[in-house]
C-alpha cells in the first residue's frame, strides 16, 4: 500500500490491521450482547427483536476473526500504515475539527466556523491576517444568507448571535 | 406505447421553469462537488438534501440527481487537468487524460471525456426507460421472501465483485446492518442495542454517516499526502470540441462496450469505479493502439468515462424499480425518497408516474444541460481547483457540518459525523471498503423486515427462501455472486490442468 518508501517512521500497516480486526470483533460482541438482552428467540410476534442483529453480530465477529487471521499471516502486507509526520498532519486537523463539532452545540455554527477557519488558514496555510478574516467572516455571512434568508433552515445559534438579535 | 406517453409526460413536467432553473443549479453545484476534493456524489447529495425538504418530490430529485450527474462530469476535469481524481471512478481516466493534457491536448480530452459521459449516461437512460417500467411491473408479485432475495442478491454481488478481500466486505457490510438496527425496533416496538444513551434513541442516520465516511474521511486522506495542485491550463474552443467530436466516431466500438460494461455494473452495485477500470482494461486489449495506452490515448479516456458515466446512471434502475440502490449515492437519493414521503420500489411506478417519469425525462435533459456546461465552463472550474487546499479544506469541513447538522436539527449528529470521519479513514487505509456499510445501512432495516415477515409466514423455516421458482432462483444467483471469486479461480484452475 505504500509505494513511497521513506526513512520516516511510522506504525507498521500490520499492527493497525490487526487492532482494526480486534475493533471489529468487539463491536460484533457488543452487538451480540445487546441482541440477547433483548432476547434472540422466537416471541409471540415472531422473530423477537434481538434475533436479526444477533446473526449479524455473529458475522461480524466471524469476518473480523478471519481478518485478524490474515493480518498476522507471515506473507500479510508489510510497510508502514503511515508517516508519523503524515499521521501528525492528519492530528492537526482532526483535534481542531472536534473541538469544533463539540463547539457548534455550545456557541452555535456561525462562531465557531469562523475561529475554525481562521485557524486552519493561519496555522496550516500560513495566510496573511486580512485573507484570513475575508474567509472566516464571509463564509459564515454567505451560509447565514443562503440558509436562513433563502431556503429558510434554521442553524445551531448561540449567545453572540442571540445578543446581535439575529 | 404507454411508456412514451408517460415519458412525454415527464417531459412535460421537467420542462416547467421551476424545474429547469434547479436542474441548472444541481448540475453547477454538482460539477463543483466533483472538482473539489472531500465533497464526491454521495456526500454532496447528503449535504444539500435537507434544502429540498420544502420543494415537491419531482424538482427534489432532479435537482439531487442534476447533483449527481454533475458530480459525473466534473469528476473528469481533476483528473485530466491535474492527474488528481476528483471522484474514485475517473482514477482510470488519468491513465491517458493526464498525458494528453501534458502533450497540449487537454482541451481534446477533456471534450472525449465529457462527450463520452454524455454518450454513457444517454445509453444507460434509454435502458432504464425500457426496462425499469417492466422491472417494475414484475417485481408488484414480489411478497417478502423474494424482496429479501433481492436484498440478499444485491449485497451477495458486493462480496463476489468487489476488489477487496471479501472478508473485509462482509465484515464493512454486517457493520452497516449492525448500525442500522440500533433504536426502536419497527415490528415489536422495543428498544434495542442504545445500551441506555438517549442519543441512540433513533439510531444512526446513513446520512450523517455518509458525510463523515466520505466527506471528512477523504479530507483527512487528502491531509495526509499533504496535496499540492499543480494547476494545468486548459482552453476549449468550437473548433477543438469539432474537431475532436469529428475523431470520436472511429471509436463506436469500445464506446459500445463500455456502454454495455457500465450498465451491467451500474445494475449490479459493484458501481461505476470497478466498471471504469474493467471498460479500461478491455479496451486495452481489444484495441489496435493498444500499446500506446497510457501515453495519451484518446481511446483510453472513452473508455473509462463512457462506462463509469453508464454505470452511475444504470444504479439508479434498480433503486427505481426494486427499492435497491445500486451505489452510494443512489441509496442517498433513496434516504431522499423516505424523506419525501414516497416509498421506493415497484409502487412507484403505479402510484407515482409524474415523479418516476419527470425524473426519467430529466436525466436526459439533465445530461444535455451537464454537457453544455462543462464544455463552455471548463477555465472557470479550472480556477476554482486552484485555490489551494488550505483554504478548501475548511470551507469543506464546516459545510459538511453544516450538512450534518441540517438532516435532524441535532448539534449531536456533528459530532457523530467526526466519529464517522476518523473510522472512514482508518477503514479506508486498511482496505475495508466503505459503500456497502452506507448500503446496508440505508437497507438493513427493510431487509429484516423482510426477512422476518418471511420467517414468520414460514413459522420459522429457511426453507421459505426457497419455497417456489422465482425465489430459489434469485437466491441461488446470490450464492454464485457471494462465491463469484471463488467459482472463477476454480476455472482457471480446471483449464490450465489439462494443459
Amino acid at each position: 500500500m505504500n509505494t513511497h518508501e521513506s526513512s520516516n517512521a511510522g506504525p507498521s500497516h500490520k499492527s493497525v490491521e490487526i487492532a482494526v480486526a480486534i475493533l471489529v470483533m468487539a463491536f460484533g460482541a457488543i452487538v451480540i450482547f445487546g441482541s440477547t438482552s433483548v432476547g434472540i428467540g422466537w416471541g409471540a410476534e415472531g422473530p423477537q427483536a434481538g434475533f436479526f442483529p444477533f446473526y449479524i453480530g455473529l458475522a461480524i465477529v466471524i469476518s473480523g476473526a478471519v481478518n485478524l487471521v490474515n493480518a498476522l499471516r507471515p506473507d500479510a502486507a508489510s510497510g508502514i500504515f503511515a508517516e508519523w509526520s503524515q499521521l501528525r498532519q492528519v492530528l492537526l486537523v482532526v483535534i481542531p475539527a472536534s473541538i469544533y463539532a463539540v463547539a457548534v452545540g455550545y456557541i452555535g455554527i456561525y462562531v465557531s466556523s469562523a475561529i475554525f477557519i481562521a485557524w486552519f488558514m493561519r496555522w496550516l496555510g500560513k495566510y496573511s491576517w486580512p485573507k484570513v478574516a475575508a474567509v472566516a467572516i464571509g463564509m459564515p455571512v454567505i451560509v447565514y444568507l443562503v440558509f436562513e434568508k433563502w431556503f429558510l433552515v434554521a442553524l445551531p445559534k448561540g449567545p453572540i448571535e442571540n445578543w446581535l438579535n439575529l | 406505447m404507454e411508456e412514451f406517453a408517460n415519458l412525454f409526460h415527464g417531459f412535460a413536467v421537467t420542462l416547467q421553469p421551476f424545474n429547469i432553473l434547479v436542474m441548472v443549479i444541481g448540475i453547477v453545484l454538482g460539477i463543483l462537488i466533483g472538482v473539489l476534493p472531500g465533497l464526491g456524489g454521495a456526500n454532496g447529495v447528503a449535504i444539500l438534501l435537507p434544502l429540498t425538504f420544502s420543494m415537491s418530490p419531482t424538482s427534489a430529485i432532479i435537482m439531487l440527481t442534476c447533483i449527481y450527474w454533475g458530480a459525473l462530469f466534473g469528476g473528469a476535469i481533476t483528473s485530466i487537468l491535474f492527474n488528481i481524481p476528483g471522484e474514485p471512478w475517473s482514477v482510470a481516466t488519468t491513465f491517458d487524460g493526464h498525458p494528453m493534457a501534458q502533450q497540449g491536448k487537454a482541451g481534446e480530452a477533456l471534450t472525449a471525456a465529457f462527450t463520452s459521459s454524455f454518450i454513457g449516461a444517454l445509453f444507460a437512460v434509454i435502458m432504464i426507460t425500457l426496462v425499469a417500467p417492466l422491472v417494475a411491473s414484475f417485481a408488484l408479485r414480489f411478497g417478502p421472501a423474494e424482496k429479501f432475495a433481492v436484498y440478499f442478491l444485491a449485497f451477495c454481488s458486493f462480496v463476489g465483485l468487489s476488489k477487496e478481500p471479501p472478508f473485509k466486505t462482509i465484515a464493512s457490510m454486517m457493520i452497516g446492518f449492525a448500525l442500522a438496527a440500533v433504536g426502536l425496533d419497527a415490528i415489536t416496538g422495543q428498544l434495542r442495542l442504545t445500551f441506555g444513551f438517549t442519543e441512540l434513541l433513533n439510531g444512526f442516520d446513513f446520512l450523517i454517516a455518509v458525510i463523515g465516511l466520505f466527506g471528512i474521511g477523504e479530507i483527512l486522506l487528502t491531509m495526509e499526502e499533504g496535496l499540492n495542485f499543480r494547476g494545468g491550463k486548459a482552453k476549449i474552443d468550437l473548433k477543438v470540441v469539432l474537431r475532436t467530436w469529428a475523431s470520436l466516431p472511429r471509436y463506436w466500438m469500445t464506446s459500445l462496450r463500455s456502454c454495455i460494461i457500465g450498465c451491467w455494473m451500474g445494475v449490479t452495485p459493484a458501481g461505476a469505479t470497478p466498471a471504469s477500470f474493467m471498460s479500461y482494461g478491455i479496451a486495452k486489449r481489444m484495441s489496435k493502439n493498444g500499446r500506446n495506452f497510457g501515453k495519451g490515448e484518446i481511446e483510453g479516456v472513452v473508455a473509462p468515462e463512457t462506462a463509469a458515466h453508464a454505470a452511475g446512471t444504470a444504479a439508479l434502475l434498480p433503486m427505481l424499480s426494486l427499492g435497491v440502490p445500486g451505489s452510494p449515492t443512489a441509496a442517498v437519493l433513496l434516504g431522499g425518497l423516505l424523506i419525501w414521503g414516497l416509498q421506493p420500489g415497484p409502487m412507484l411506478f403505479v402510484e407515482q408516474k409524474e415523479f418516476v417519469w419527470g425524473l426519467i425525462a430529466s436525466m436526459y435533459l439533465g445530461n444535455l444541460v451537464g454537457l453544455i456546461i462543462v464544455l463552455t465552463c471548463v477555465p472557470v472550474l479550472a480556477a476554482i481547483l486552484r485555490i489551494p487546499f488550505s483554504i478548501i479544506a475548511p470551507i469543506i469541513l464546516v459545510l459538511c457540518a453544516i450538512g450534518a447538522y441540517t438532516v435532524n436539527n441535532n448539534a449531536f449528529d456533528v459530532i457523530m459525523m467526526m466519529v464517522f470521519g476518523v473510522l472512514g479513514y482508518v477503514l479506508k487505509k486498511c482496505n475495508y471498503p466503505l459503500a456497502p456499510l452506507v448500503l446496508a445501512l440505508v437497507l438493513g432495516k427493510m431487509a429484516e423486515e423482510a426477512f422476518r415477515q418471511s420467517l414468520l409466514s414460514s413459522q420459522g423455516h429457511l426453507g421459505v427462501f426457497f419455497s417456489n421458482g422465482l425465489v430459489s432462483s434469485i437466491m441461488i444467483l446470490g450464492l454464485i455472486a457471494l462465491f463469484w471469486s471463488a467459482i472463477q479461480e476454480g476455472f482457471t484452475r480446471l483449464r490450465a490442468r489439462p494443459a
